[in-house]
């Protein structure tokens, strides 16, 4: 694929290779995601794609017997360096996971807040400010502005993940990776979460995991294909949904299986 | 067909029976302690009972203060060494007990669960009590700690092992290290749980009688010496209950109100922490 000339390469992955224990999941996948724009990975159950989410923000190698090789480049250094603390790592690039997962013991404003304060003391004027920024980004505020100390069970499917999602942005990550956000809402919510997709990619690096092609056409500036761990073809995304040059994914995106 | 259709009926009714009275014979037995502790206790119990310290015997009147101050000291204490190790070895357990060592402690904890309470009562004496020269509050402390921690263990781990792995990742997805995760997230998450759990535990060790007779003791007087002999409730009871006089009687009933209301506290206490979890849930 070919991006702008002047686009500035966030994250790249340099021959990743994912595996459990001895069975590689991900095989020796080479990818470049330009900055502020949407990759969408596709691909069929199973064809790795959301462990190869999980090892852009160092996620992978908390399950049991994952481990990687290659590497995963975030602004040219090396993630998988051994200088990189992880922890740290996973401030620079946030996750947002298939189901909606607030915190219930905290209220919806401690949920956003939660990234904050794990990341040391700030005052409260500036939590506050934070909070309130990072709900608008997530188009959340004006639903919850009256209720921030209620708790976050309260809410809806929809609104849990987009609180979610406000509670990714709030500790402000340069890399945004969502795993199938819209697989439990219904379309009202999935509407929501894809318009918030194209509103987030002018501040944010986006890559999503997702099952619908549909919206992988609809949000996405680049898509990828992945089959059993392979990477089948990646490239702007209405060329790739068009006229794709991979037998395999003009079979899976034209319905022929997956 | 008619008549396996009567058969199934009356198989279905017997059956239906059979449960209802089994079920009433469980509830039977709290019933009727509960009913002759009023009857033959609830006369003695006045003022003076909660306030007053023993009497020498053949007086009448007289209190159990010392007492109930004792179960107090002696179950607080308990508290404050069982309920760190504990719940400590629960979180260990649920967050890093998979391997050999997990195993081992859940194994130990399980064995320790199932000892006789004399048994640590013994122990207690042995370790401490003899050493030390004299009996003491503080070893009948150390044996009920010692039976309350592989029960807290083990519900706190069970507690803990509820809280979805979900929760866990979003927290480590959001730069949290990982001992943070499991005290800010998972632990509070299953903090209800894991408070019901200890006022069982709790409820359960404050009725011991056999582990504290071979190290409190007892003590006549008003004591709050924990290095000393202290008296508790279950203690007064047994010393009242194996006496000779009536008027021992009496009291040794009315201190077991005083005790079983205790534990009924505690129970429903538990409840309610049990519904404030649910509650929040929702």
């Amino acid at each position: 694929m070919a991006p702008p000339a002047d686009a500035r390469l966030q994250l790249e992955t340099v021959r990743l290779t994912a595996l459990y224990g001895r069975r590689a999941v991900v095989k020796d996948v080479s990818i470049i995601f330009p900055a502020h724009t949407v990759t969408a990975v596709i691909g069929p159950s199973g064809c790795g794609k959301s462990t190869f989410l999980r090892c852009l923000n160092r996620m992978h190698e908390l399950s049991d017997g994952g481990w990687v090789t290659g590497t995963v480049l975030l602004d040219g250094d090396d993630i998988y360096a051994d200088a990189v603390d992880p922890v740290q790592l996973r401030r620079r690039v946030g996750m947002v996971f298939q189901r909606p997962t607030p915190f219930p013991t905290m209220s919806i404003y401690d949920n956003v807040a939660a990234g904050l304060r794990v990341n040391g003391h700030r005052s409260r004027a500036d939590i506050d400010a934070v909070v309130e920024r990072a709900l608008r980004r997530a188009a959340l505020w004006d639903e919850v502005k009256d209720r921030l100390r209620r708790s976050a069970l309260a809410l809806s499917g929809g609104q849990q993940q987009r609180l979610c999602i406000a509670r990714a942005l709030a500790p402000e990550p340069e890399v945004l990776l969502l795993d199938e956000p819209t697989a439990s809402l219904d379309p009202a919510g999935t509407q929501r979460i894809e318009e918030l997709c194209h509103e987030l990619k002018t501040n944010y690096t986006i890559v999503i995991v997702t099952h619908n092609l549909q919206q992988a056409a609809r949000v996405s500036d680049y898509t990828a294909f992945f089959y059993v761990g392979d990477l089948v073809e990646v490239g702007r995304t209405e060329v790739l949904f068009t006229t794709p040059t991979q037998e395999r994914t003009e079979a899976y995106i034209t319905g022929r299986f997956g | 067909m008619n008549a396996r259709r009567v058969r199934r009926r009356v198989v279905n009714g017997v059956m239906t029976g059979l449960v209802g009275v089994l079920s009433f014979l469980a509830v039977l037995s709290l019933i009727l302690i509960l009913g002759n502790l009023v009857v033959k206790g609830a006369s003695s119990l006045d003022w003076n009972f909660f306030t007053k310290n023993p009497v020498p015997a053949g007086e009448s009147g007289g209190g159990v203060a010392n007492a109930i101050v004792g179960t107090g000291i002696i179950v607080g204490l308990a508290c404050l060494i069982g309920l760190p190790i504990g719940i400590g070895a629960g979180l260990y357990l649920a967050e890093f007990g998979s391997g050999r060592l997990g195993w081992t402690v859940r194994f130990v904890a399980d064995v320790l669960n199932g000892t006789p309470s004399i048994v640590v009562g013994i122990f207690a004496w042995t370790w401490l009590v003899k050493p030390m020269g004299h009996f003491s509050a503080l070893a009948g402390a150390v044996a009920l700690a010692i039976l309350m921690v592989p029960m807290l263990a083990r519900t706190t781990e069970e507690m803990v092992r509820l809280v979805p792995h979900s929760l866990r990742e979003a927290a480590l997805a959001l730069g949290y290290p990982r001992w943070r995760t499991s005290l800010r997230i998972v632990a509070r998450t299953a903090l209800a749980g894991i408070v019901t759990g200890s006022l069982v535990g709790i409820a359960r060790i404050a009725g011991e009688t056999a582990p504290l007779l071979f190290t409190a003791l007892g003590n006549l007087n008003f004591s709050t010496h924990v290095l000393e002999p202290m008296q508790a409730l279950s203690l007064q009871i047994y010393q009242y209950a194996t006496g000779p006089f009536d008027e021992w009687h009496r009291l040794a009933w009315a201190a077991a109100i005083v005790l079983m209301g205790l534990v009924l506290l505690l129970a429903v206490a538990a409840r309610w922490a049990i519904r404030q979890r649910h509650g929040a849930a929702r």
